[in-house]
């Protein structure tokens, strides 16, 4: 596993698939590598960023050993931003003046990725947001040199309110992290469960610290106000200790609960046999998605690496397709040719058509919404659907009030 | 809010309070004997969870019953126990001749190890630890269900404090911990074997924080941040309790097992924040905790730290001075944009280390939340110029003021305390402002910060902003290091070495230190708010513990005994760290041995260790600290 792997032995494998393969002899002829700055929280959020980066390493190994980009090798250039703006903009820096890569990529925390944003749009050079989640990206602090690939909070949180509107529960309680992203999505949700079920009112809110949460406190405080939903942000390690809290004291028993992300492989893993039967939540069925490209992906990457893919090497695979694709249509790595090529592009993902809507420069990547359901000792989904991004963007008025820029 | 539903919370509360005082005891025996704030407990107690988690589900196939569990707990706490007396022998032994602030340095040190190692064998995964056979279920208490695990925590907490009772009073060991901890020196006096004493005692807290982790493996999903998010908590509990008391340390908890559970229903978003407000109430009331004895109640002499001669500049300093300054005015000629970046940082880094070796090696002021005006200056000047509408120029200027506004206020409560207490409080006035900054999203930005700080046009080339960043920090700088040499430096410095007798000669002491505190807080804010146009936006990492703790690295790592160590320091860290980062993703592991690695051969800090190399040529000197 190239877990330890720098950038010259990245150069090194490039030189061995080049050996191997006479489209990448042609093109150790004619020129340098393509570099593609990608910056993530390798080693504080390894558990997302380790197998993204796997799928990024797969993907252009793949593309290289088919001719490239404009008959150049890609080359992904990674480095850490050590979870922090501060560090991020540094490596930004390095990665631009030092390492002359075409445009940067990636991050993880949205913090992270609003400086990078921001960072991008001072110097003028493309930024592909990759994992952030942030509605800012996009919109309030959104820029022309600013992209995103994942589908944001509010996208996510409307396929939620959207798949458990049928059920008319009115009496809901909130649970989410205390920082940006948990309250983004905790006021997205007010305000589209207001939209969508008359008469829904919030009973509770419980905001514990990122990583710190005193679950057993929490979750009587939401048991003590008796509501008939529970919308849940919470993820990681805080997730985990709430379910099995919620669990042992019932308080899932005869309630609807909706929770974002929870299907992902990266959070479902670590529940086991505690995962809760029939949460609403988004997520990532892997195993049970059946269309060719997409178990062509599952099979290439399990043999590879000896492992399940998570949604990190999901996002990964499509963005280094995504990378190729946009230089191979813009016919350039200038930053300007790439802006205008990137806006409106219409791409062909494992996953099914993307576009990177020019507006708001939001891609509409959709996500999988299902049930959770325990299935042995492992959790997985069931009853589940893809649902198109398209459908659940901001409305264009919504992006022009907002991005006024 | 009904009977039964206020039993059942505070029942939870129970459970974390027990909880937390397990842990909590072992942090506060440990610096009790040794007097050493042991960064690494948190580590101790993430290796419990993890040891615990890898020992327990294979003794609970061979017998899946609650003694096997506990079996494995146990043995998992006395690996963690062996690990900690390990650590007195290899690493803290050594060291206990260097300055106190050196020890936790490399104690930190251990921390960013741990970190990777845990990351290298068990990997980034969450794991989740299998149930207590027999305590899986829930009791119904008046008719509402609560987990029969947490009752047997409660029962636990309750079991360790009458274990640790019995050890202190009625064998030699606890008797000769609880000596240690009244007069460490008188024990040393009367002949008893301080290695062995401190082995054990290391071995006793490496083992409560083990244990406290290894219980909780039913509860939590085991993960790598459990040692950064307990640390704080502990400190808090064992400074609120008296450092060194374990029956403080059991009321601390419980306050604040009881204050998390009910705090959260009246204020859901208090979370951050709750902890730390209570710590500076106790502390501004009671400056040593509920339980703790002032260090001159104690007996203990304090040996005076930090700046212990001034030294004028000579020739080749001159000399040296020259080449540096010269060399940075070159780089943006000749460097790259980056390297002009990393330049514009250690710069910044340099300045704010400077300003908190003002408060540590002139003034005795140990500050572990510098980090607060540092931020409140980058704030400052990132919101003057995102929402005020002012332009760089100002901003900058106010920036310091702003930041020394701050700190004066906070400063006339931190300077009446001293030694852990005072560091404490600093870090809790640090919280506060992190989580005003983090809560407060219509203002500041909330955690995503406030982007768009960019300086005005004409300096908004690298270069350009350089040569700005330069000019600040450097007469900054000059004039911290004027106030040193000009007779404040002094007063300060007396005020330092013997409050008593600076007191007596005419030196109002407590005004002395709050203006350095004041001083030093405007010049933190200073490059607080040129690191803010710097990297373009702010956000409440800079504001944080680790960044905090990053400030006081850098200050050790240069030498606490020589007025421009932290400038070296700075640049040494700022460097150490750029370079590893893009090689591999290991690279905390190899700032902790670094760090480890400079302790144990330069224990003066770079600088010192320079210093005492052109010392071998003159007369001996006396030595700076003299041995325990």
């Amino acid at each position: 596993m190239p877990q330890n792997f720098t950038r010259r032995a990245v150069v090194a494998g490039l030189g061995a698939t080049g050996l191997a393969g006479p489209a990448m002899a042609q093109t150790a002829a004619s020129g340098a590598p393509i570099r593609i700055g990608e910056i993530n929280s390798y080693s504080r959020m390894a558990a997302f960023a380790l197998p993204y980066r796997n799928a990024i390493q797969m993907a252009q190994d793949e593309i290289n050993a088919r001719g490239g980009a404009l008959g150049r090798p890609l080359e992904f250039v990674f480095r850490d931003d050590g979870s922090t703006p501060g560090d991020a903009v540094r490596v930004a820096e390095e990665l631009v003046t030092r390492e002359n890569v075409s445009f940067i990529a990636g991050t993880f925390l949205s913090n992270v990725g609003l400086a990078v944003s921001d960072f991008a749009n001072q110097r003028k050079i493309m930024f592909l947001a990759t994992e952030p989640l942030t509605d800012a990206l996009t919109m309030a602090q959104g820029n022309r040199y600013t992209y995103r690939l994942r589908p944001s909070t509010f996208m996510q949180t409307k396929m939620l309110v959207d798949a458990v509107k049928a059920r008319n529960v009115r009496r809901w309680g909130i649970v989410a992290p205390n920082y940006e992203y948990g309250q983004s999505a905790a006021a997205n949700f007010k305000r589209l469960i207001a939209e969508a079920t008359p008469g829904a009112e919030i009973v509770v809110e419980q905001y514990p610290a990122l990583g710190r949460i005193d679950a057993g406190a929490t979750v009587g405080a939401l048991a003590q106000a008796r509501p008939d939903g529970i919308f849940n942000v919470t993820f990681g390690a805080d997730l985990t200790q709430f379910v099995r809290e919620g669990n042992t004291r019932g308080l899932f028993e005869r309630r609807t609960v909706v929770s974002l992300l929870t299907g992902e492989p990266e959070y479902m893993i670590p529940l086991g046999e505690e995962t809760p039967e029939g949460w609403l939540v988004t997520g990532y069925p892997w195993e049970q998605i059946k269309d060719a490209p997409h178990a062509a992906f599952v099979a290439a990457y399990r043999a590879k690496f000896n492992d399940t893919p998570r949604l990190g090497s999901f996002l990964g695979y499509v963005f280094a397709y995504m990378c190729r694709d946009l230089i191979a249509k813009a016919g350039s790595v200038e930053t300007e040719a790439l802006l205008k090529t990137f806006d409106d592009m219409k791409f062909d993902t494992i996953s099914g058509p993307v576009t990177m809507r020019g507006i708001d420069k939001q891609a509409t990547m959709g996500a999988w919404v299902g049930e959770t359901t325990l299935n042995g000792k492992v959790g997985a989904m069931k009853n589940w659907r893809f649902e198109d991004g398209a459908k659940y963007m901001f409305t264009e008025a919504e992006v022009r009030a907002a991005r006024k820029g | 809010m009904d009977l039964s539903f206020i039993i059942i919370q505070s029942l939870s509360g129970l459970a974390s309070a027990s909880s937390l005082f397990i842990i909590a005891s072992g942090l506060t025996i440990v610096f009790g004997v040794t007097r050493i704030v042991n960064f690494a407990h948190g580590s101790l107690y993430m290796l419990g969870a993890y040891l615990a988690v890898t020992i327990v589900p294979l003794l609970l196939d061979v017998d899946r019953s609650l003694p096997m569990f506990l079996l494995g707990v146990l043995i998992s706490a006395l690996i963690v126990g062996v690990f900690g007396a390990l650590m007195e022998i290899i690493l803290l032994r050594r060291i206990y001749h260097v300055p106190e602030l050196f020890q936790l340095l490399a104690t930190f040190g251990v921390v960013l190890i741990v970190q990777d190692l845990v990351i290298k064998i068990w990997g980034a995964v969450e794991i989740p630890g299998p149930r207590a056979p027999s305590l899986r279920h829930g009791v119904f208490i008046m008719d509402q269900r609560f987990p029969a695990y947490e009752l047997f925590l409660i029962a636990a907490g309750i079991v360790v404090l009458a274990v640790l009772w019995l050890l202190m009073q009625k064998t030699r060991f606890g008797v000769l911990i609880r000596a240690a901890t009244q007069d460490r020196e008188m024990v040393a006096a009367l002949g008893v074997n301080q290695a062995w004493l401190f082995t054990g005692t290391l071995f006793l807290g490496a083992f409560l924080a083990g244990l406290g982790g290894a219980l909780q493996i039913p509860r939590v999903a085991i993960n790598t941040q459990m040692d950064i998010s307990i640390i704080t908590e502990v400190f808090v509990v064992t400074v609120i309790g008296g450092m060194g008391s374990v029956p403080g340390a059991f009321i601390a908890a419980l306050i604040i097992g009881q204050l998390q559970a009910f705090g959260i229903l009246i204020f859901p978003k208090i979370t951050l924040v709750l902890v730390f407000l209570l710590m500076a109430v106790v502390l501004v009331v009671k400056p040593w905790g509920l339980f703790g004895k002032s260090d001159a109640a104690a007996g203990r002499a304090i040996l005076p730290e930090g700046i212990l001669s001034l030294k004028r500049f000579g020739t080749v300093d001159n000399i040296v001075a020259g080449l540096a300054i010269a060399v940075l005015l070159a780089l943006p000629v000749f460097g790259d944009n980056y390297m002009v970046k990393v330049g514009i940082e250690v710069l910044v880094l340099a300045l704010a280390a400077f300003s908190l070796h003002f408060l540590i090696g002139v003034g005795g002021i140990v500050s572990f939340g510098h980090a607060a005006y540092f931020g409140l200056g980058a704030y400052a000047a990132g919101l003057l110029v995102t929402k005020g509408g002012l332009s760089m120029e100002p901003s900058i200027l106010l920036a310091p003021i702003i930041a020394g506004a701050f700190a004066a206020l906070f400063g006339y409560f931190v300077v009446r305390l001293s030694g852990i207490y005072l560091a404490m409080l600093t870090l809790a006035f640090a919280q506060i402002v992190y989580a005003v900054c983090f809560q407060w999203v219509e203002f500041t930005g909330g955690d995503n910060g406030v982007v768009g700080v960019w300086p005005s046009s004409w300096a908004s080339s690298r270069q350009v902003y350089f040569c700005v960043v330069l000019a600040f920090t450097l007469s900054a700088i000059i004039a911290l290091r004027h106030a040193i040499y000009a007779p404040f430096g002094y007063a300060l410095r007396a005020a330092r070495d013997s409050a008593t007798r600076a007191d007596a000669i005419g030196i109002d002491v407590r005004r002395i230190r709050w203006f350095a505190f004041t001083l030093s807080g405007a010049a933190a804010g200073l490059a607080g708010g040129l690191y803010s146009f710097s990297k373009g936006s702010i956000d409440p990492t800079m504001i944080s513990i680790p960044m905090s703790v990053d400030f006081l690295v850098m200050v050790l790592l240069g030498g606490i005994q020589t007025v421009i160590g932290p400038l070296v320091g700075a640049a040494a860290f700022h460097s150490i760290k750029d370079f590893f980062m893009p090689l591999t993703d290991f690279w905390r592991m190899f700032l902790g041995a670094s760090i480890i690695l400079m302790v144990l051969v330069f224990p003066r800090g770079i600088s010192g260790a320079a210093a005492s190399l052109t010392d071998r040529f003159k007369p001996a000197p006396k030595p700076a600290v003299a041995p325990s």
